[in-house]
């Protein structure tokens, strides 16, 4: 880029630039982004810190008992003070619950999305780069694979390792099962992307002086093509990151997501739902709203991140 | 017209074929089918003969003609842990998904449509701006949520509505319905929003955006400058301009709609496809993943041939773009 030679007198440089920014600019001035990035900013917290925050340890045998169970939330009648958003029919701390189970949605959010980007960016600069029967063969996988919804998808891939593994063996991989077939369900968007911009670039001089002093076409596409069509990478990967996280509650929800054990978000809904007609609500509602409302602040990052970067709508 | 037909089955067989690929590799190389059908005391002998008799034995190329052969009649074999024929009891199941889908694509269509309009043409009323903060909300909330959310408000607190079932209904021929009764209506009411909601806010901004385009060309400013009244602008010029894209969204929505009906049918216990697939997931049930995965390609590609060609239709540029070439 133009730029390039500013890099030298980075980091204070870079720093002075990022303060009167466009974009930092717009940020502000955004007050429900700001909100936004709070609230998202207090989940990362919160689930990083899950063990020290937490009031309880839901999972510590020793620290949970039954008769503390089904313990409404701090406002209602026959409430316990220890227990802010009640408890469950375990005795466990919905609050705790949440804090630690907000832990593994982010977890597995973050991991496929990153995964899926590798995937998606990688091949997608393959097809765009090299073109011809590569492209054509990668792009047609894309399309059949578009037609499906991700969670029918990620569904099949779960059900097919469970024939792979067994039902046993399942629960040791299953975080990382979830993370691939996630992950498998959201590449096509990037790798879509990356091509169109790749098929730009690669016609530019700078990469044909790349080609011509001899740098093997693999570094041309890591070093010199791969910086410059990274940037709608970062928008669909944020918006991808409130998909992948309802993703992965959907499943748990099913049932054919992570275990009652390690209970994530949408874990917690399924269990709670049992308790919906007996008049313990807070056991499926509350989780149900923190999981809305992380989704809910991490789609409006995205869609605030789409127009700062789009030139075309400032 | 007709080339461009052609060529349109020819890409839509292909899929099915990349689709079919996949489910005869799930059936034959996850898990060993014959396992799957027999007990435990069966000796090798036997399990040899009934390997040879269900061809497991020839050449997979062999196998995966034949597989295809069969799934072309909706043939998948038997269930492995209900032991019954797949297609029949996919049969069954297909009528309550399928008005399920459709009650909730007419819904989404029938309130989407008009709220788009509302909100693109009266930009800074208060209304609007609730309707489209409300839609940022209804996107982000998971399906499955909003299934619990009603059922806890409608079924639990109020009690007016049930929360789960098809409630009665009637055989007409292999089809069973419920519309025909008040107790099989009461019973989809919760379902149907719960499935058409995300669709409805979907087909709302669409429209919105659409209208905020159409709203600003040439055309609409001479219909104006020309003093035809307001209504007459907007619904006979504006709105039918923005129904092509509209119809395409919504037409590829159906097939999302019948996909996410699994989510649906699982929060609200509703007898249908999308239910029996997900215990066939849980079960590693092959056969009715297999079925299942082959029907819903089918539609999918029913549904985006049929859009294409009514695309084709609505639009006469299209038509004359062709012609040219």
């Amino acid at each position: 880029m133009s730029d390039e030679p500013l890099k030298q007198d980075a980091p204070r440089g870079a720093l002075k630039r990022a303060l009167d920014s466009d974009i930092l600019h717009s940020f502000l001035r955004s007050k429900i982004t700001v909100i936004a990035a709070v609230i998202t900013a207090l989940y990362f917290i919160g689930a990083l810190f899950a063990p020290w925050i937490a009031p309880h340890d839901p999972f510590d045998l020793a620290g949970i008992s039954i008769l503390d169970a089904r313990v409404p939330p701090l406002w209602m009648d026959g409430s316990d003070p220890r227990f802010l958003l009640g408890t469950d029919d375990q005795g466990r701390d919905v609050f705790s619950a949440i804090l630690y189970g907000s832990r593994i949605s982010l977890a597995v959010g973050f991991l496929s999305v990153i995964l899926a980007a590798i995937v998606g960016v990688l091949l997608g600069l393959v097809a765009g780069y090299v073109g011809g029967r590569t492209d054509a063969i990668i792009m047609r996988i894309a399309e059949v694979q578009l037609t499906f919804p991700a969670i029918l998808i990620a569904l099949l891939i779960d059900g097919a390792a469970r024939g792979v593994f067994g039902n046993l063996d399942r629960e040791k991989y299953v975080f990382w099962i979830l993370v691939f077939s996630i992950a498998l369900s959201l590449w096509v968007q990037y790798a879509r992307t990356v091509r169109g911009s790749t098929l730009v670039e690669k016609n530019k001089e700078y990469v044909q002086a790349a080609r011509l002093i001899g740098i093997p076409p693999f570094l041309i596409m890591i070093r010199h093509v791969l910086p410059n069509v990274i940037g709608p990478v970062l928008v669909i990967a944020t918006i991808n990151l409130a998909i992948a996280i309802v993703t992965e509650a959907t499943l748990s929800f099913l049932g054919v997501g992570v275990p009652p054990t390690q209970p994530s978000l949408g874990t917690l809904i399924r269990i709670g739902n049992d308790f919906l007609f007996s008049g313990e609500w807070w056991i499926a509602i509350f989780p149900g709203v923190a999981l809305a409302l992380l989704v809910l602040a991490v789609n409006l990052l995205g869609d605030w991140l789409r127009d700062a970067l789009n030139p075309k709508l400032r | 017209m007709l080339a461009f037909s052609i060529r349109r089955l020819f890409q839509a067989l292909l899929v099915m074929i990349v689709v079919a690929l996949i489910a005869f590799t799930l059936f034959r190389f996850v898990g060993d089918p014959v396992n799957q059908m027999v007990g435990v005391e069966t000796t090798p002998e036997q399990r040899e003969a009934l390997r040879e008799r269900l061809g497991l034995n020839d050449p997979v190329i062999i196998q995966f003609a034949r597989f295809i052969l069969n799934a072309a009649q909706f043939n998948f074999g038997t269930s492995y842990q209900f032991k019954q024929p797949v297609a029949e009891m996919i049969g069954k199941r297909l009528p309550a998904t399928l008005e399920l889908s459709i009650v909730s694509a007419i819904l989404a269509v029938l309130v989407g449509i008009p709220m788009g309009v509302y909100t693109g043409l009266n930009r800074d009323g208060v209304l609007s701006k609730f309707l489209l903060s409300a839609s940022l909300i209804g996107i982000s909330l998971p399906t499955f949520f909003i299934g619990i959310l009603l059922i806890f408000i409608f079924s639990v607190n109020l009690q007016w509505l049930p929360s789960f079932g098809r409630g009665e209904v009637v055989q007409i021929g292999w089809w069973s319905t419920g519309l025909l009764t008040w107790s099989g209506i009461k019973a989809l009411i919760l379902p149907a929003i719960t499935l058409g909601l995300f669709q409805m806010t979907l087909i709302m901004r669409l429209v919105r955006a659409e209208m905020l385009e159409v709203i600003r060309t040439d055309y609409i400013k001479f219909a104006r400058a020309r003093g035809l009244p307001n209504r007459a602008v907007n619904y006979r010029h504006a709105l039918k301009n923005t129904l092509v894209p509209v119809i395409t969204i919504t037409g590829l929505q159906l097939g999302t709609i019948i996909a996410f009906a699994i989510i649906t049918e699982t929060v609200f216990q509703w007898p249908g496809m999308g239910l029996l697939f997900l215990q066939s997931v849980q079960n590693v049930d092959i056969p009715i993943m297999a079925a299942y995965l082959m029907l819903i390609a089918f539609l999918f590609v029913l549904i985006n041939f049929v859009v294409d060609l009514l695309y084709f239709y609505v639009d006469p540029r299209l038509r004359a773009e062709r012609a040219i070439k």
